[in-house]
């Protein structure tokens, strides 16, 4: 019973997301998107009389339950069925994070930087709140996410979704490596 | 349906459709309750997310640092899988469970693709997750995740606000 426990290799996961595209149109032609979710919670909670939610939010309340859906898998995953052991990463990466105090790797999330009492640091308000700010604003401006555009809209042979992507991983490939180590070593 | 009704219909799928998403118009009606068939699609991919280390802030470093092919194999096999699939419903025309015919709509390339899509790439490589992974985040017991959520809610609702000035 220990594979239950075993982390799941790439050609496992890869096709099993690629399935949920077909899954979704077919039990209700829904376009494969995860993003959109933050703006109908701004449609739905915040307005404000901006145009741009003013719309009737409650026709994509699917894919509210779909993003409940997630959260929901998460805290049964990892209840019942966790990972054994600590994430396995490459040692270069490990040597690097090490340097910055970054020793705990034993979560999926690095506890050492996400926790309630970095946040009123500098670094930890750079992490979570300038981050996360940045994929809400990024992905709406982009319109669409990994979900949206490298899998539905890449699947689809949508060439905005191609440029999208290629945005999306030329950013994070400059700024992980130029630019977070300076955030890392605050 | 009165004209009115339907300049306003289109009015409002116009605002919809300046997003990617916003643009599923199922002629169908079903109870609310329908829905819970999209939460148990979440579900398995919530599992997918824990299971294969999606959500692994670790995962996403190595992955722009090309430390690692898992994240490449992931986003790669999917997007193979999404694109036979999506062949084969074009191909067989094949209908929804309720006999619809599948509507794949098409996205228009703007500016925001680009600047949009290089300051989510920064936002990826800081947070190590991307809208969904941040749901699955806070669901495996990082709380403190739901500040970036919440932070990504308010980028999404400045985007909203600021959107006529920004370039398109």
């Amino acid at each position: 019973m220990n594979w239950i426990f075993e982390p799941w290799p790439w050609y496992v996961a890869g096709p099993l997301i690629g399935l949920i595209v077909p899954i979704l149109l077919l039990i209700g032609n829904k376009s494969f998107g995860i993003s959109s979710s933050l703006r109908h919670i701004c449609a739905a909670c915040i307005p404000a009389n901006i145009p741009f939610f003013k719309y009737d939010w409650k026709k994509e309340t699917w894919n509210l339950f779909f993003v409940g859906g997630i959260l929901l898998g998460g805290v049964l995953t990892s209840a019942f069925i966790p990972n054994a052991g600590p994430v396995e990463i490459h040692p270069e990466l490990a040597a690097e994070l090490n340097s910055y105090g970054i020793a705990d790797f034993s979560g999926l999330v690095p506890a050492d930087l996400f926790n309630w009492t970095s946040l009123f640091t500098l670094k930890g308000f750079l992490m979570i709140v300038a981050g996360g700010f940045l994929v809400g604003f990024g992905t709406r401006y982009a319109g669409g996410c990994t979900s949206g555009h490298a899998i539905m809209g890449l699947s689809t042979l949508q060439w905005p979704s191609l440029v999208a992507t290629c945005c999306f991983m030329a950013g994070g490939i400059l700024f992980a490596n130029y630019v977070l180590p300076f955030i890392l070593s605050l | 349906m009165k004209i009115e009704d339907i300049t306003k219909e289109s009015e409002e799928f116009k605002i919809r459709a300046t997003d990617t998403m916003c643009v599923n118009e199922s002629e169908l009606n079903h109870p609310w309750w329908y829905n819970f068939k999209y939460a148990a699609v979440g579900l398995l991919f919530g599992l997918i997310f824990i299971k294969a280390e999606i959500i692994s802030w670790f995962r996403i470093q190595e992955m722009f640092r090309f430390q690692s092919f898992h994240m490449f194999g992931i986003i790669g096999s999917a997007v193979v899988v999404g694109l036979i699939s999506v062949f084969l419903i074009r191909k067989f025309n094949i209908k929804t469970i309720y006999g619809e015919e599948v509507e794949i709509h098409p996205k228009a390339f703007n500016k925001g693709n680009v600047y949009g899509g290089l300051m989510f790439g920064i936002g990826w490589a800081i947070t190590g997750a991307c809208p969904g992974p941040l749901f699955a985040q806070i669901g495996s017991g990082s709380t403190v995740v739901i500040i970036t959520l919440l932070s990504a809610i308010l980028g999404t609702w400045t985007y909203g606000k600021f959107r006529e000035k920004l370039p398109h």
